[in-house]
């Protein structure tokens, strides 16, 4: 084989979705594998380093976005038929979701309330302009909510993706320790606690350590899509009148 | 193959729904709705389908990464603002982890399941 038709080959491959496919299963699977082999240490998030690992092999190769994106939809595509998926452990544990609606919807208003008034409030003090703050504000709730308020309120929609990808992140890799520090230990608290504070990264997190954790997860998720919703306009109303 | 194709279904119709009726949430939450509904009406779960939501949600993590990569190409814009936004980032998502969770297990009734001490990971 001479050199032409090496770098043709290659051309070719980098063309198909093939290679950006098997790139991000392959990133995926070997952070799965790190973080099994450190005890599934909550830091060293599989999501997280296969994400750095994609971006690492862009970067060295001088892939655009775009391109990758081309053949990696067909992962992010799944993401809608897993959330319908979610139907099936929600229905499992109908039960439990009955027993505790109230404590849910308790944590759902006083969770939901923290998340967006913690982050407007804490940006602020610390000198934060209006429009990274009015972008923070939705960051608990799921990327396709939390970009469509930020619109409707006047921030910036591609800001409040980085911020809600982020939030996930953060959530994903620091809930074992906080829930650890705090003493809550019942599975369903734990996960509503990752799904509602950040949504479906967290989530992905709490399937992982247990079925239970997962299902509650998705449900503080979906719930907090709504709540983040309904309370982030009148929220922002209300600072604008305090000043 | 047929679980895949009834959740996909599933989200179409969840977004048509949405188009027609001007909902503000995603199709895919509406498909969630319908087949709990399903669900209930059946009164069970089959195998298959157990298997194929299963094998979903435990590998959830891995459908985020697309989306978390497109995120690198917008790190420049909060260059100016970083420190203040990994802070209120760290402080907002610990403070609504903790108060979130503890609200759940403080009203909750006991006996549910939980971490078996001393609490590991």
């Amino acid at each position: 084989m001479n050199a032409d038709r090496l770098v043709n080959g290659l051309e070719f491959l980098a063309a198909t979705p093939l290679l950006w496919l098997s790139l991000t299963l392959g990133a995926y699977i070997l952070a799965v594998t790190l973080n099994a082999r450190c005890n599934k240490m909550p830091l060293l998030n599989p999501t997280l380093l296969a994400i750095a690992v994609v971006v690492a092999v862009l970067a060295a190769t001088g892939t655009s976005y775009k391109r990758y994106f081309d053949g990696a939809q067909f992962v992010h595509f799944l993401l809608g038929p897993a959330i319908v998926a979610m139907a099936v452990p929600l229905y499992r544990h109908t039960d439990i979701i009955r027993k505790t609606a109230g404590a849910l919807f308790a944590a759902l208003g006083i969770g939901s309330l923290t998340a967006i008034l913690s982050s407007v409030l804490i940006a602020r003090s610390l000198g934060g302009g209006r429009e990274l703050w009015l972008s923070m504000a939705p960051k608990s709730a799921t990327a396709a909510i939390s970009m469509a308020i930020s619109g409707r309120v006047g921030g910036i929609p591609a800001l409040t993706a980085v911020l809600t990808i982020a939030t996930g992140i953060i959530g994903a890799c620091l809930a074992t320790y906080v829930l650890r520090l705090v003493g809550v230990k019942e599975w369903h608290a734990r996960g509503f606690a990752m799904g509602l504070s950040s949504h479906g990264i967290a989530t992905a997190r709490a399937f992982q350590e247990n079925e239970l954790a997962g299902t509650f997860a998705g449900l503080g998720m979906a719930l907090n899509g709504i709540a983040t919703a309904v309370l982030v306009p009148v929220i922002i109303k209300l600072i604008d009148r305090v000043g | 193959m047929t679980i895949i194709f009834v959740l996909i279904a599933l989200q179409l119709i969840g977004e048509g729904i949405v188009q027609l009726s001007g909902l503000p949430v995603p199709g895919a939450i509406i498909g969630l709705i319908l087949l709990y509904t399903i669900l209930v009406v059946r009164g069970k779960i089959s195998d298959e389908m157990s298997a194929t939501s299963g094998f979903l949600l435990q590998n959830l993590g891995v459908l985020f990464v697309p989306a978390g990569v497109g995120v690198i190409a917008y790190l420049p814009m909060i260059a100016a603002q970083w420190w203040i936004i990994v802070l209120v980032l760290l402080a907002s998502v610990c403070a609504t982890i903790a108060i979130t969770g503890l609200v759940v297990a403080k009203l909750s009734a006991s006996g549910i399941e939980a971490v078996e001490a001393p609490a590991a990971s």
